[in-house]
């Protein structure tokens, strides 16, 4: 029973107090890039949460086979074979999603998120505790992104899960193609100063609420979110890059 | 070649308009010089994955129909490289890895340099031309680094409101930055269409 509740612990911490994208300021990029409609959200949380369990699960159970020495290198190419895999799929079952998601499909391999929990995580914790992790930290990504992607779609094209029917379309249903909202959308919403608006938003909302329940709120100093800041001569533990690069220009 | 310069540099800047590399953009462009070093690392390491991975691609993946590993390939080649960089700097320049080398390490995972990489094969572009927009790339990181980390320092002067202090207004004022650079859009077209 009290395995149970573990392992339930290590799902849900990834959804709302440790969201990778709201709380620890992970992935940010594909955040960005792929919150212009609802429907690539879904699809880029998907394949990410796919690669992050699978990654998580395989670097954990190699966690002891694999030298700390060369750990980063060992992850990233378990990480790459897992996103060619999924490329793959996608690219011969949701098409439509591969021509949207774009670079962002194979740049899953430099995805914070994933190299951070298997950095993190994976690499320190057992087989189906890092299994659940990937799954929550996957899930949480998956809800920031449709959060992101819902308040974009909406404003900037006036439309709600427009082209869903790509990804249904693998369960037989293509009726559904979406709703039409209104005609004369806020451009700008869909475009790069939208997106970086809509995180900003978003993000000093979920502030707000971390810091009504006395939490802590998502800080951004450099790298300390980075999964290199353990390898990296710039972090050097616990700084962040900025106060390493302050002294190094210092002296 | 000019074209895709500016095309690269002006209206499809990576940071700006194409999200690529925005952890560095958001985490190193506090103060001004950590924003350059970082930059010219960029530029350099893009320079290199470019020349080293296109021969790669042409002559070994692509000629043995392989091309559904450059994913796994071409991240391998960035980390091996920025490695091997890292200590022939060491060893041979120190002055430079002195002014660089704290930088190498955190550019094996960013997203820019995959990015360019990927989108060099898939527009189809010549070595020259890959060369030339990795650069221009590169350049266009660093303009876009070094007029937020401008903005940032005049930010940091100012009263902001409770829930927006840090993170989020960083974001906004990329928003603002990036809007600006909406504006570009459109100038390679009639110059050069």
């Amino acid at each position: 029973m009290a395995e149970k509740t573990k392992l339930g612990k290590e799902f849900t911490k990834g959804l709302i107090k440790e969201n990778p994208v709201l709380r620890l300021v992970l992935g940010t990029c594909p955040t960005l890039a792929v919150s212009v409609s609802v429907t690539n959200a879904i699809g880029m949380g998907i394949a990410a949460t796919i690669v992050l369990v699978c990654s998580n699960i395989v670097i954990s159970a190699l966690r002891k086979i694999i030298p700390s020495k060369i750990r980063i290198p060992a992850y990233i190419v378990v990480i790459a074979s897992f996103v060619t895999i999924v490329q793959m799929l996608v690219k011969a079952f949701v098409p439509a999603l591969n021509d949207a998601l774009g670079v962002y499909l194979p740049l899953i391999v430099v995805n914070c998120i994933i190299l951070g929990r298997a950095e993190a995580f994976a690499g320190k914790n057992p087989v189906l505790a890092s299994c659940f992790d990937g799954l929550g930290m996957g899930v949480g990504f998956t809800f920031a992104l449709i959060v992101m992607a819902t308040i974009r779609e909406i404003i900037g094209s006036g439309t709600f899960l427009d082209g869903i029917d790509s990804l249904t379309a693998l369960f037989g249903a293509t009726s559904f193609t979406g709703f039409t909202l209104f005609s004369n959308p806020v451009g700008v919403m869909v475009m790069a100063p939208g997106g970086f608006l809509v995180f900003g938003l978003v993000m000093a909302l979920a502030n707000r609420i971390a810091e009504g329940r006395g939490k802590p709120k998502a800080e951004l100093d450099g790298c300390s979110g980075c999964p290199m800041a353990q390898t990296c001569a710039m972090a050097g533990g616990e700084e962040s890059c900025d106060n390493k690069a302050k002294e190094e220009s210092a002296s | 070649m000019i074209a895709i310069f500016l095309t690269v540099v002006l209206t499809e800047n990576y940071v700006l308009c194409q999200f690529l590399g925005i952890c560095p953009f958001l985490g190193v462009s506090k103060k001004l010089n950590t924003a350059v070093g970082m930059s010219v690392a960029v530029i350099f390491v893009m320079a290199l994955a470019t020349a080293a991975t296109y021969p790669i691609n042409k002559y070994l993946l692509v000629k043995n129909d392989l091309e559904y590993l450059q994913t796994i390939v071409f991240i391998l080649v960035i980390a091996a490289l920025v490695q091997f960089v890292e200590i022939v700097l060491k060893k041979f320049i120190p002055s430079l890895y002195q002014a660089l080398g704290i930088y190498l390490p955190l550019i094996t995972t960013n997203c820019a340099v995959l990015g360019v990489v990927l989108l060099n094969v898939e527009s189809g572009y010549n070595f020259a031309q890959s060369m030339v927009n990795s650069v221009g790339a590169g350049v266009g990181f660093l303009i876009a680094m070094v007029l937020f980390a401008g903005v940032r320092e005049r930010l940091e002067g100012n009263s902001i409101p409770k829930a927006l202090q840090g993170f989020p207004i960083t974001l906004i004022a990329a928003s603002l930055v990036s809007l600006s650079f909406q504006g570009f859009a459109g100038i390679v077209e009639n110059i050069f269409g």
